[in-house]
């Protein structure tokens, strides 16, 4: 597989505090990245149960991103 | 503007001039009279179809004339109120007595042609003026051919072609011949900073506007050239010299020049400058866009005289520095643009700083004849699921990007979808109506949102839902502007993929929201305001006036910060010392603070040593005015800095001329600005240096005229009326010299001799001076505000101020509910500034005081106890100590959550051993669904390629 077509899903856990805030403000900036992350807003990191984390990669995900 | 539209308080008079004012404060009668609509609002849909049938056409003037509209519409769909409306100065039947076309038309009977002009006196207690701002003469801009090539436009006008809803569906074209303009430039200072027509003040906001429509203009073709013309680029507000950094990045150029004129040349238009240099060029544009300044109100001396208070010398509203919202009227006070040219972050501070005055006046009133706004009851759910999708194109926000009837189609597809439709934007009123309407048409009982963030938009819906009888948390948000489009502008097709997925993970987590119960929780009546400078004792005050208990903190020995020696400053102390309701801190911080809105705990610890001691206050908001400091760099502009009496900073040498005897005013002095500034260390403009600088340079030059100042500077910014005082300064033959940052002023110094060196770009040759003083022109650094952030969990800018939840819309609310700022710690300001936002910021803390209670959102933990086995793991993980253990009727341990405390992080439901917790809207059930739903697009895609 070239690198070309390497096209990754990342499940992202986003904090609505911070992380979430900061994803908008990225936006707000114009900041410009990588479509491949799906994100979950939760009112914390630490609602993440693990059972998330490995139901993201039973379900397909590439990578699991958490930001908090 | 729909917040103030739905509220059951605020009663809009469109279409009404007011006719006079008597009375004084707490007893005003105004007369107003309220011209015909010829429609009646509460029937008008807001169909449209009156305006198709129309058959007469008259010129669009919410498009700046630039499109055609019939004398029957609405300006625009978002309008407040949502109903159309005729122009009686077009309209046949109202001109000609003919036509009348769209009565039969008007399904819902709403034309009313025998409308007339209605009087109504109003009894107030108190008055705000907000007509906002006037235009600068046509004859002033017909100066750069305005009027003579339909290419040349204002920076209004061009607003109106960037935007969506615009006379071109949001392409920038030539009005000439519609091609798409490629090489366009910005002239600046339009109408301000012009004694030819009578505008000796900078308007203020006219650079950083210039630079967003330049920015908007490159993003619409990154192609397109566009130059500014500038003499100083004022972006001197928070974070704006950021702003045109990115502008700069982006390949916008920027020209400092006096433009002489524009003429029309073939096709084309002919800009001709003069640069600093001396040289006179011209260039071709294809468009030239004009930064027009604000005006004063066309009516403001009507308003002044009716009102029975002063305008200044520029016809705007005067006032005083220490009152910068009160007219000279008793009562009657004043708010934005008529109080001088401004941007919309000061506006909305300054009208929720007179709100709060205003409330203060009338607070025996408080509370009567208030009406409560009533919710339909909540209908019963059934086990269907029905869920409505709303995608929305945010203009061409994200329907430029993302292909919006597709993911709207797409959503029709998935299980439980009754209804799908897109929406030009979701979050207008008419909007609100709509989806109100398909709620009860199609019997839906979740609603998907595809739009923007929902940090800022999920109360507006959930609002709406409420009104159509849905609990408020039957409802989900997808972020496809801010996270999705904003941030894939170059990749459509993948922004469209990315969208649908989350489209989809949204619905899937929506089938199984269930409806949560409303909490609320009672309020502590009274504040404490950290810091006890201007901002922080106006603050106070304001609160107490308003009939609420505050304390105020201050870590010095005595009250008045910065300012202390002012005699305003003066006063407030005495003042604050005198109110009942202050009670003052001194040698005091802010140790700790737990809770919530309403109910917040906090302690002060006082004194050093064996006279520390400390209180518990309890609290209901905290008003944050720690201020700033005087920076003071040790390197300017890459010369090491001995700070000396011949080398000091502005604030020292405004020191020194209050002195006695000519000798306090040096012979010759060299101030430098920016030292230490925009770059150089700080990264940010401190807005008040030159101002400071000039006032300074105007003292020197009235002890010794023969006094020889130079001011070496990067752009002058001497905003608003301040303009007036450079423009003095000019006259007073103070010497004011740009200088680059690629060639900078060197100054050294020899035993007690100062050489200054810098280029000076007329003379086109480096100088090389001895003065007998160098003033540096410090900028201020925020004090302490890494510490306050923690203990608040309040978030600060890169610069270290406080950052407030909303630039524009919530300028001095941070992010944490119930937490306020003003003063120096938001940003660097002049006083007046500084009055205004404290009297916002406790305008806005009164709010939760006054209502007496908070709404807690429904998202909080909730313990199953038949689940809970009682091991208390919860209630040691719990950070806001908001879980704690009961007994049940056997006696068995459970835990129990403190709704008031929990902050709904679900550490607790995410480390259960047993499942008992559940987060109300993200419950595990709901998490793991979106998780499911994110996956099948890959399984799927998996099962094609296999």
């Amino acid at each position: 597989m070239s690198e070309e077509e390497y096209n990754p899903k990342i499940l992202g856990f986003l904090c609505n505090w911070c992380c979430y805030a900061a994803a908008d403000a990225a936006g707000v900036s114009r900041y410009q990245y990588p479509p491949n992350l799906r994100t979950i807003r939760v009112m914390c990191t630490g609602r993440i149960d693990p059972s998330f984390v490995l139901r993201g990669f039973v379900e397909g995900a590439a990578g699991i991103f958490t930001g908090g | 503007m729909v917040e103030a539209g739905r509220s059951p308080n605020i009663e809009i008079l469109t279409n009404s001039d007011l006719l006079s004012i008597k009375g004084k404060p707490g007893s005003f009668k105004a007369k107003i009279v309220q011209r015909p609509r010829y429609i009646i609002a509460e029937d008008c849909t807001a169909c449209g179809l009156c305006t198709t049938y129309c058959p007469r056409h008259q010129e669009d003037e919410y498009n700046e004339n630039l499109n055609i509209t019939r004398p029957i519409h609405i300006d625009y769909p978002q309008a407040v109120p949502a109903t159309y409306y005729i122009d009686p100065r077009s309209c046949l039947s109202l001109t000609h007595d003919t036509c009348q076309i769209c009565v039969p038309v008007c399904q819902s009977k709403a034309i009313d042609f025998s409308q007339k002009p209605e009087e109504k006196t109003l009894e107030v207690g108190a008055v705000i003026m907000s007509p906002g701002f006037g235009r600068i003469s046509e004859e002033t801009l017909a100066k750069y051919s305005y009027g003579k090539h339909a290419d040349v436009v204002t920076s209004i006008e061009f607003e109106r072609l960037l935007n969506p809803s615009g006379p071109f569906a949001g392409e920038v074209r030539c009005l000439s011949d519609n091609r798409h303009p490629h090489k366009i430039a910005f002239i600046q200072c339009v109408g301000s900073r012009d004694i030819g027509c009578g505008n000796g003040y900078c308007s203020s906001v006219c650079c950083m506007y210039a630079i967003k429509e330049a920015m908007v203009a490159k993003e619409h073709d990154p192609e397109a050239e566009i130059t500014v013309y500038y003499m100083d680029i004022r972006t001197q507000g928070k974070d704006f010299d950021a702003a045109q950094k990115r502008a700069l990045d982006k390949g916008i150029k920027f020209v400092r020049a006096k433009v002489a004129d524009v003429m029309p040349w073939g096709d084309h238009l002919r800009l001709t400058y003069s640069t600093l240099d001396g040289n006179h060029s011209f260039k071709p544009y294809d468009m030239v866009v004009l930064s027009v300044g604000l005006e004063s109100p066309p009516d403001a001396q009507k308003l002044a005289d009716m009102g029975g208070f002063k305008l200044n010398k520029y016809d705007f509203c005067a006032t005083d520095t220490f009152t910068p919202l009160a007219t000279s009227k008793d009562g009657i006070l004043v708010a934005g643009a008529f109080n001088g040219p401004m941007d919309i972050p000061e506006s909305v501070t300054q009208s929720s700083g007179a709100a709060g005055i205003a409330s203060g006046l009338i607070k025996k009133q408080r509370g009567k004849s208030l009406i409560h706004k009533t919710y339909p009851d909540e209908k019963k759910m059934g086990d269907e699921v029905r869920i409505g999708v709303f995608v929305c194109h945010c203009g061409i926000n994200i329907g430029s990007v993302v292909d919006v009837p597709d993911v709207s189609t797409y959503a029709g597809d998935m299980e439980g979808v009754v209804y799908y439709t897109e929406s030009m934007y979701s979050c207008s009123q008419d909007a609100q109506e709509v989806l109100k309407d398909k709620i009860k048409e199609h019997d839906l009982n979740r609603v998907v949102i595809a739009a923007c963030s929902p940090r800022t938009h999920e109360p507006l819906f959930q609002e709406t839902l409420k009104d159509a009888g849905l609990n408020r948390s039957l409802f989900e948000m997808v972020n496809i502007r801010d996270q999705c489009s904003w941030v894939h502008a170059t990749e459509p097709d993948a922004a469209t993929d990315k969208s649908k997925d989350l489209v989809r993970m949204a619905v899937a987590k929506a089938r199984h929201i269930q409806p949560l119960p409303e909490q609320t929780v009672p309020v502590n009546k009274t504040g404490i305001v950290v810091g006890g400078g201007i901002a922080g004792m106006t603050a106070a005050l304001n609160l107490a006036d308003q009939g609420f208990n505050c304390s105020l903190i201050e870590k010095q020995d005595s009250l008045g910060g910065n300012y202390k020696k002012l005699v305003h400053t003066k006063k407030l102390i005495d003042q604050v010392k005198k109110h009942k309701l202050v009670s003052v801190y001194t040698n005091s911080g802010l140790q700790q603070t737990s809770g919530f809105v309403g109910n917040f705990s906090s302690i002060i610890s006082s004194g050093k040593g064996t006279k520390a001691k400390e209180v518990t206050l309890d609290h209901g908001v905290i008003i944050i005015a720690t201020g700033a400091n005087e920076h003071r760099p040790e390197t300017v502009l890459g010369n090491t800095i001995k700070y000396s009496k011949n080398i000091v900073t502005q604030s020292e040498l405004a020191e020194q001329l209050e002195g006695k005897g000519k000798s306090r005013a040096p012979k010759s002095v060299v101030m430098i600005q920016c030292a230490g500034s925009r770059g150089d260390d700080l990264n940010y403009c401190s807005k008040t240096c030159c101002t400071t600088a000039v006032e300074n340079a105007l003292t020197i030059k009235k002890i010794n005229p023969d006094s020889q100042v130079i001011m070496l500077y990067r752009d002058i910014r001497t905003y608003g009326y301040a303009e007036d005082l450079y423009q003095e300064a000019r006259e007073k033959g103070v010497l004011f010299i740009p200088y680059e940052m690629d060639n900078k002023p060197s100054i050294a110094e020899k035993g007690s001799k100062l050489t200054v060196s810098f280029f000076d770009p007329i003379l086109q040759d480096d100088i090389t001076m001895n003065p007998q003083m160098v003033a540096l022109s410090v900028g201020m650094v925020p004090e302490e505000t890494d510490t306050l952030s923690k203990l608040l969990k309040v978030p600060v800018t890169a610069d270290k101020f406080f950052m407030e939840a909303h630039v524009k819309l919530r300028p001095v609310e941070l992010p944490v509910d119930g937490v306020y700022v003003c003063g120096l710690a938001h940003s660097p300001k002049p006083v007046n500034e500084i009055i205004a936002q404290a009297q916002a910021a406790s305008a806005k803390a009164a709010m939760p005081l006054v209502k007496g209670y908070v709404t807690v959102d429904p998202i909080v933990s909730n313990v199953d106890k038949e689940t809970c086995i009682g091991c208390k793991l919860c209630t040691s993980l719990c950070p806001y100590q908001a879980i704690r253990m009961v007994k049940d009727e056997n006696n068995r341990p459970k835990a129990e959550t403190i709704v008031a405390s929990c902050k709904a992080c679900g550490i607790c439901a995410s480390h259960c051993p047993t499942f008992a917790i559940s987060m109300g809207g993200f419950t595990n059930q709901q998490i793991n669904s979106q998780i499911e739903a994110f996956g099948r697009d890959i399984k799927e895609k998996e099962t094609e390629t296999a």
